[in-house]
Parts: structure tokens; sequence; C-alpha cells
């Protein structure tokens, strides 16, 4: 099979220690960045919105909106992939426990808050994007899968794709299941064209097999431990640095191989 | 603009649902207008509601290897996949391209949150999860696609689409993606959603369930019966079997307009169907049937049977089954794929089960009662919240639009 090839505009970054990718960029040169304040700004929702909007909601619009400024692309035409491991880990703790005790009074709100493409109808109202929208897991797998599926729809349909990928911290007993320590999110314009706004040509072939970790400097190896989105963290200091090649999951037993060229 | 596509062979597809577990047991409900609806019997505590139970789940047993897997939703799953020689034919086309060539891309909203549920109602004396229910795999929403790819043993490219009640639909659409690109030589896509506390409550407290069985288009519906279902298919390209019925096309849009509420005008849905017919090549004249959304919510179907009128002539059939089955959420697109496509193979048109006083804003293609006639081309239409839509074309073999 020939690789995939399809070229980064934007690239988008959260965590609690990451306020944008600039931020991972000047951790990786040796820098301390500044943390960022603990609530995403989303600045992409109108103000209501923002108030009342669940923190995977935030996280998951505040790197897409990173990514869509950063490749100056028309958010409203452009088709979204918002991948997530485990959804709103808060509400599913808060549903559950809701359901076990007084099921009768589940929150209407945080019911339809619940589904997983939450974040990206949000994405789509507040942007007022039309084009197609999803929203997919696959585990650990979770952003290697998403990359795929953006990288297809790129490429089969010849348009401009944001990919979005984030994970909030567990919250209450499911939290000791998941394993999700901290929140982190980020984000990625992809496009089947180079053009002006063209940071890096991406690679994608796919390898049989289960992907093993690529190494990774500290703490960046302990964030993907406690977060599956950031399985991504390879791709991005790739990003940050100067290209080069690693594989991560897109499956179970299936890697994804990106090799990365940066566009000067 | 959609590019025009290369239509696929659905080389084979099966369905349970409250009709009945297998294509000739929903055909025979279908056939004699029988609803799978029955009183709510389910949920952990009394909620006055009609749902569409599937029977025998709870005596399923999955095989040793996959015992980690157990949960209601896997159990549905493993039901779905053993009827109409689904397993084998899957194992044919693993034969035929290796396992590492045929993708798995299956929809589902909620997954095995009925596990979780569970976990939760008996959690343990310092406040963990109970030793049997310390299975992450099982908590999480790719549990149904990352059991049946170990059930199916296929190891191309698997993802778990969850955009609530189109998550079933949009499978189609990953599927041809990866084939078109040469990822994979085949693909089974599907869905599953199981009912569980969530739903039930969940639509309860957005005042969106109806205390009697539900009723499509009907001028005094009052809301949805919640169903569950599984339902797989497998995609060839059309070369590997001529004769098989193809998907034509499909289409993919977002209202941009409310989270649990549709655009007033229809306006994600139109475009989801315009891209589908695009995509198919077809006009909108040449479609037979429409398996329609349908839910019987107030506004869902007030909205669809607008489009419907606007955009089809007199003579497209149009109807909703959610009364047969109620709605199954992330399984209805798959579900009512498999009734598009049964549709084409046995020239039914299924009535609108529970339409008995229609409502006025449904044009003449309504389908109240059955009708037998010949089915060359049907769509099927999955919207969910967030303002998520979907839209699938179906043909017979050796159509030609």
């Amino acid at each position: 099979m020939s690789a995939l090839r399809v070229h980064v505009e934007g690239v988008g970054l959260w965590s609690p220690a990451l306020a944008d990718f600039a931020a991972l960029r000047a951790l990786l040169a040796g820098t301390t960045p500044a943390p960022p304040p603990a609530r995403p700004p989303a600045a992409t929702l109108p103000p209501n919105e923002r108030r009342r909007a669940p923190e995977s909601v935030l996280l998951a619009v505040e790197a897409a909106g990173q990514a869509v400024t950063m490749s100056g692309r028309d958010a409203t035409t452009l088709a979204c992939v918002f991948a997530s491991a485990h959804g709103d880990q808060a509400i599913t703790d808060y549903m559950c426990a809701t359901l076990a005790q007084a099921p009768a009074e589940l929150s209407p709100t945080r019911f339809h808050n619940s589904v997983h493409n939450a974040a990206v109808g949000y994405w789509t109202i507040a942007s007022g994007c039309h084009a197609p929208s999803t929203a997919v897991c696959a585990q650990r797998a979770s952003f290697g899968a998403g990359l795929l599926e953006a990288a297809a729809q790129a490429l089969a349909e010849q348009r401009p794709v944001l990919l979005a990928c984030s994970d909030i911290a567990g919250s209450g007993p499911l939290a000791e299941i998941t394993g999700c320590r901290q929140s982190f999110g980020c984000a990625l314009v992809l496009a089947p064209q180079a053009g002006a706004a063209t940071l890096a040509r991406l690679e994608l072939g796919l390898q049989p097999g289960a992907a093993t970790d690529t190494p990774l400097p500290e703490p960046l190896a302990g964030w993907r431990d406690g977060n599956p989105s950031a399985a991504s963290l390879p791709l991005l200091a790739m990003l940050a640095g100067r290209g080069g090649r690693c594989t991560l999951a897109a499956a179970t037993g299936l890697g994804l191989q990106l090799d990365m060229e940066p566009v000067a | 603009m959609p590019y025009s596509m290369t239509p696929l062979a659905v080389t084979a597809y099966t369905a349970t649902s409250a009709m009945g577990s297998g294509l000739a047991a929903q055909l025979d409900a279908l056939e004699h207008a029988r609803s799978g609806l029955r009183p709510n019997d389910f949920s952990s505590a009394p909620l006055t509601c009609w749902i569409g139970r599937v029977d025998g789940v709870e005596d399923v047993t999955l095989p040793g290897a996959l015992a980690d897997w157990d949960c209601r939703n896997n159990r549905l799953a493993w039901l779905g996949l053993a009827r109409d020689g689904f397993l084998e034919r899957v194992r044919e086309a693993r034969a035929r391209y290796g396992a590492g060539r045929v993708a798995l891309l299956l929809g589902t909203s909620t997954a095995s949150i009925g596990a979780t549920e569970e976990a939760y109602r008996r959690l343990d004396a310092d406040g963990g999860f109970a030793d049997d229910m310390l299975r992450p795999a099982i908590h999480a929403p790719h549990s149904l696609a990352a059991f049946v790819a170990a059930a199916l043993a296929l190891e191309g490219p698997c993802l778990t689409v969850s955009t609530a009640c189109s998550s079933s639909a949009k499978v189609f659409a990953s599927a041809e993606r990866m084939l078109r690109l040469g990822l994979v030589d085949a693909a089974v896509v599907g869905g599953v959603d199981t009912l569980c506390d969530s739903v039930l409550f969940g639509f309860n407290a957005l005042e969106l369930v109806s205390p009697e069985p539900c009723r499509p288009f009907d001028a005094a519906r009052c809301g949805i019966s919640i169903g569950e279902a599984a339902g797989f298919a497998l995609l060839e390209r059309v070369e590997a079997a001529p004769a098989a019925p193809r998907l034509l096309g499909y289409g993919e849009s977002s209202d941009a307009h409310h989270m649990s509420t549709p655009h007033p005008e229809g306006l994600g849905a139109e475009l989801a169907l315009r891209d589908a017919l695009t995509r198919a090549g077809l006009d909108a004249a040449r479609v037979d049937y429409i398996n329609l959304h349908g839910t019987a919510s107030r506004k869902n179907d007030e909205v669809e049977a607008a489009l419907v009128a606007r955009a089809f002539p007199a003579g497209t059939r149009a109807s909703s089954t959610k009364g047969f089955t109620g709605h199954t959420l992330g399984a209805a697109g798959i579900l009512e794929a498999t009734i598009a496509l049964q549709a084409i193979e046995h020239g039914l048109v299924p009535g609108t089960l529970g339409g008995d006083t229609p409502d006025p804003v449904c044009g003449a293609q309504f389908a109240w009662r059955n009708e037998q006639r010949r089915v060359d081309v049907a769509l099927s239409n999955s919207f969910g919240f967030g303002g998520n839509n979907a839209c699938l074309a179906f043909a017979r073999a050796g159509f030609a639009a």
C-alpha cells in the first residue's frame, strides 16, 4: 500500500502545563513555559456557552480553535474529526452515580452533553459549520485511529479536515479504571495539497502488528502514561522539532508509521 | 461538491432487534406489521414507557476466550454476529484478503455504559469497582469495536464512530473512503446499542419519551420509544460480488443549530440527502423508498416530513419503522440500512406502524400501510444529537443511475 500524504497547516495544544503548541516548543528547547489558567479559554464558543460548557468541550474547542486559527482556514466549511478515548468522564461519573441513587433526578442538560459527539456538536454550532463532523474513539489508539480517519477523509474527499483529540482527567470511581490523571488535548488541520500555510508534510503508512511506544523525554512520557490523547506527543514533538519518523497505534494490533518533513 | 462514488457491494448483512434475531424474523415482523415494542420491564427503577427489547440477550454466553468482554452490549453483538451466516462470510473475507486488509468500523451511542452503571450500583466497601467489574476495556466507548475485533480476529483499521443516533450510518462513509484509498479490501460495518438506564432516564429527563408505543408521524405523537439492536454488513468491491446489492452513496452534514433539537428547516438533513444523491449520481425521482429517521419526537418528524414533501415526487415511498423496533439510537443507522436492503430484496415497503392519524404535514409519499412494489433504490436517514446527519443510498445489483 502506498503511503497517505497530507499537509499539516495548524496545530493546537492544551494541558495543565502547556497553553499552546508554542509552549511545547519552548519546553522541548529547554525552557519552562508558564502554566496556563485552569480553564481552557475556548474563545470560539459564545460567552454564555463558554460559561455552561463542560470541561471536555472547553478542552477540545480550545485545541481545535488554536489549530484552525494557525491554519487560516474558514471553520464554517472545515470537516471535523473529534477523537476522545473516554468522552466526558466527569459526566459519566455524575450519570452513573445519579442513576445508582435517584435515576429520576438525572439532569437533561448533562444527559445531552454526555454524547460522545458533544464537543464536535458545540464546535460546529459555535463555528457555523455545516460540513461533515464525526466523533470517534479507539481506546489507547484513539489519536492514531482518529488521525487515520481524518487523513483518509482529507485525501478521499480532497478537502481540509480538522482533527482534535482530547481527554479530561477521570472522576470518581471511574478514574481508577480509566487511569486518566490529567487533561490533554491537541488538534491538527490537515490538507490534501501543499499551500501557503503548510507547516509540514506528513506521510502515513499502516504497519501490521502492535506499535511499541516511541521513546519520549520526561515530562512528556509521564503525560502520555496519564492520558490516552497524549499518545499524540511523538507526532507533536516531531512537528515542534525537525520532523522524523515515529509509529503510533492505529488499533490494538496495527501501527501507523508517520514520516514528517517540516516545510520551511 | 462530493465526488461521485464507485458503488460497493454489500456482500452480507444481518440484524437483530425487538422484531427478532436475523433477517427472516425481521422480514416476518415487517410483513405482518408486528411491533416488537413492550411495556418497560428493563430499567433499574420504574419508568412508564415502552421499549424495544431483544429477547434472550441475558442467556447469551460468550466463548471462554472472550469472557472478559462480557456485558449486555457485547452479548447482543455476539447474538447478532451469529445470524445469517455473517461470521462465515467474514471468515471468508479474512481468508481472501488477510486479517489486516479488513477494516472494522462500528457505531454505538453508549457502548457498554450499562456495565459501568452496574459497577456504580454495587461499588465495594471502599467505594471502588467490585472485583468482577475491574475490566477497563468494557468501561470505555470503544468496548464494542474492540470486542468484535477480537471475536472476528480482524487486524485492520478499527474505529468506533459515536455521533449519537447517526453513528452506525456514518461507518459506511468511513469504510468507503478506506476502500477507495486502497487501505483495505473489505470492511465490516455496523453498530450495537443496548437498553440502559442512561438512555431511558436521560431521554425521560428531556421529556422525549412517550408513555405509549411510539407513533411516528402521527398527528398525536408524543415522543420516542427506546430500543436496542445489533446489525452488521460486509462491504467489498463490486467485482468481488457482482450479484450483491450496492451501497450507491452516502451523505454527511452538521446542523450547526442546537445540541438536542433539529434545525427547524431541516438544513443539515437536506445537505446530507443532497450529498448522498450527488455521490450516487441519482435524481430524487429515482428513489423508490426512504426509510426515515422518524423517531416520533414532535420536532424530528415535522422537520423530516417537510423535507420529504419538498425533495421527492409523490411516487417515492417513505416510512418510519421505529414503531416496530423503537429508536435503537446508535444502532438505528445499520438496523434501518438492513430494512432498506430488505425492501430492495423483497419488494416490501414497510408501513409506518403507529402512524394511525397522519400528521397533515406528511405528503403523498408516506406509506402508512405495507406496500408490495419493486424497489430499485432505497435511502436511509439517520440524524443525531449535536445536529449530526447521515443519509445512505442503496440499490439492487446492476442498477445504473
